[in-house]
């Protein structure tokens, strides 16, 4: 199973639900990974949608596990990309087509609905409006707040920025307009004494 | 009273002092011997004449050297100014009331002439005397929230209110306490506040929050925070934590009473006109220890405050590793005594220290 719950936090953190159908005019389904699972219980409940639906699949590690379960739901438009920054410049061009009537239904990675959603807000949508559903890893987007610089998929708390070098604690306090949570250096206060990394939510 | 202009630092040499007159005006934010969160909200308007409170934007000694502070911060890092697409005509707003409050409350320093919107405004502190067309970008040298906040202490954040929200769209962050602009930006208003400690548990954001979206033009409103810094440094930010965070260690006995300061926020909140956004400035005083215990009653009363505070606080605020080292310096001026009521200094009716 590749649901995860996360523990209650702080109110920027953001907290996902079960994607569900929407009577829509058309559908933008954005996925990663494990996302696609979330895809295929959507299907299950409306297969119909999908006749209306364009999906956006970023398998990451996952390869070709969902790829053919996918197609077999007969989406109106199936893209397969190798990143999310492959594949952001065909969301772009999808969302400045959108009118009213789309749903948008973002699932897998917090990494990859974070930076979705945003988009789908540069374009006019409410974030309210949008569907999340978290599925597969908890790594996180992380932004040093020191030199700005994004780490992808960090696992474990503290990590080392891949920008500059320095040793960061991972916060829940998340910017949706960065799709990102935040990094401080762990050890400004004494500098050298570096915890262990421990894995997030282990 | 004419301004004498103190030429000092708050970096590297740390030359910052408070005159006399600074530390007998200094905004003491606790009136009583204990302290917890409150949404201790009270209108802004004025107070009793040299206190902080009295006009709308206070100018004091530290007013062209925090100004050069600035400068450095924002030519390191231009993202401590931002405003949002839609924010300029709140950053205009903005303008007019720095303006039209300095010049009126500080006619000896500050002059606006309005011929339409053919505007003249001299700064003499500062040395400008800049015409421009009001509402034309093109006529200032960069956008109005930051020209006229590069001229005016203390942080401002913009806050655009709509669907019975705020939200921080713009802002001008240089001497703030340890938040970042560039992350909060576009956040509504639970949400920048989220790292809070306590506070949302007790519903301290949803009735400040209410309080805040119904401040009406010209009934500006004013409370004060507060938190710990050592050294008197402004630019407390997140940014930069990973270079001062290392300055919490350097304390001593012997040097606590010059290095810590008590960090003071007045924070106010205006109305603007036109954007119908909300001003929140968010105006920095420091003050040493050493200056705060020459005032016999702040120096018990910020003892027991300090000694008393939970330790959720005392984390938040950054100080809970120097917590035993303050009290201990404290405690020396603490004999126990009653204090007055309220935050003021009462000098002459409060007794001198009886040890």
């Amino acid at each position: 199973m590749s649901k995860f719950q996360f523990p209650e936090s702080i109110r920027s953190r953001p907290v996902y639900g079960t994607l569900e159908p929407r009577p829509g005019k058309a559908h933008l389904m954005i996925a990663d990974a494990e996302g696609a699972e979330a895809l295929l219980d959507l299907a299950a409940q409306d297969a119909s949608i999908f006749r209306a639906a364009h999906i956006i699949y970023i398998p990451k590690a996952t390869g070709e596990t969902y790829v053919d379960r996918l197609k077999a739901l007969e989406p109106a438009q199936f893209y397969v990309g190798p990143t999310y920054e492959a594949s952001v410049q065909r969301i772009r061009r999808v969302l400045s087509d959108a009118h009213m009537g789309l749903q948008v239904y973002l699932t897998g990675t917090e990494g990859l609905m974070g930076q979705a959603q945003n988009e789908a807000m540069t374009a006019g949508i409410p974030h309210s409006a949008i569907q999340t559903e978290h599925r597969g890893s908890v790594a996180r987007r992380m932004q040093c707040v020191h030199c700005k610089g994004i780490t992808e998929d960090v696992m474990t708390d503290p990590f080392v920025c891949s920008h500059c070098g320095l040793n960061l604690f991972v916060r829940d306090h998340y910017s949706r307009r960065l799709a990102a949570f935040q990094g401080v250096r762990v050890d400004a206060e004494d500098p050298g004494n570096v915890p262990e990394p421990v894995e997030l939510y282990k | 009273m004419t301004i004498q202009f103190n030429e000092e630092t708050f970096r590297d040499d740390y030359s910052f002092r408070n005159s006399d007159w600074a530390i007998k005006r200094f905004p003491f934010p606790f009136h009583e011997d204990s302290y917890m969160y409150s949404v201790n909200m009270e209108q802004h308007r004025g107070g009793p004449e040299g206190s902080v409170y009295e006009k709308r934007f206070d100018v004091d000694e530290h007013y062209v050297s925090e100004m050069r502070d600035r400068a450095i911060v924002l030519a390191d890092d231009p993202l401590r100014c931002q405003s949002l697409p839609h924010m300029t005509l709140a950053g205009w707003d903005t303008l007019e009331l720095i303006m039209v409050s300095k010049s009126e409350d500080y006619p000896d320093l500050f002059e606006l002439h309005r011929d339409g919107n053919r505007w003249r405004w001299i700064n003499k502190p500062m040395g400008i005397d800049h015409t421009f067309t009001f509402l034309d970008e093109t006529t200032l040298p960069c956008g109005p929230l930051e020209y006229i906040t590069r001229q005016a202490q203390g942080d401002y954040a913009v806050l655009d209110q709509r669907n019975d929200m705020l939200y921080m769209d713009a802002g001008m962050i240089t001497t703030q306490a340890d938040w970042s602009l560039d992350f909060d930006i576009g956040m509504d208003f639970f949400e920048w506040h989220a790292p809070v400690p306590l506070a949302h548990e007790m519903g301290i954001f949803k009735r400040a929050l209410k309080f805040l979206l119904n401040i009406q033009q010209g009934a500006p409103a004013r409370r004060l925070n507060w938190t710990m810094t050592v050294n008197p440094l402004l630019d407390t930010s997140p940014e930069n934590y990973h270079k001062w965070g290392v300055q919490k260690t350097t304390l001593t006995p012997e040097n606590i009473g010059s290095k810590q300061h008590l960090r003071v926020e007045l924070q106010t909140f205006y109305r603007l006109p036109r954007s119908n956004a909300l001003l929140f400035p968010i105006r920095c005083y420091l003050i040493a220890f050493q200056d705060i215990v020459s005032i016999p009653k702040w120096g018990r009363r910020l003892h027991r405050v300090i000694r008393d505070l939970p330790e959720e606080l005392a984390t938040y605020k950054g100080f809970i590793d120097n917590r035993p080292m303050m009290l201990d310096y404290l405690s020396q001026y603490d004999d126990g005594l009653p204090t007055s009521p309220g935050v003021w200094p009462d000098l002459d009716t409060e007794p001198p220290l009886q040890k």
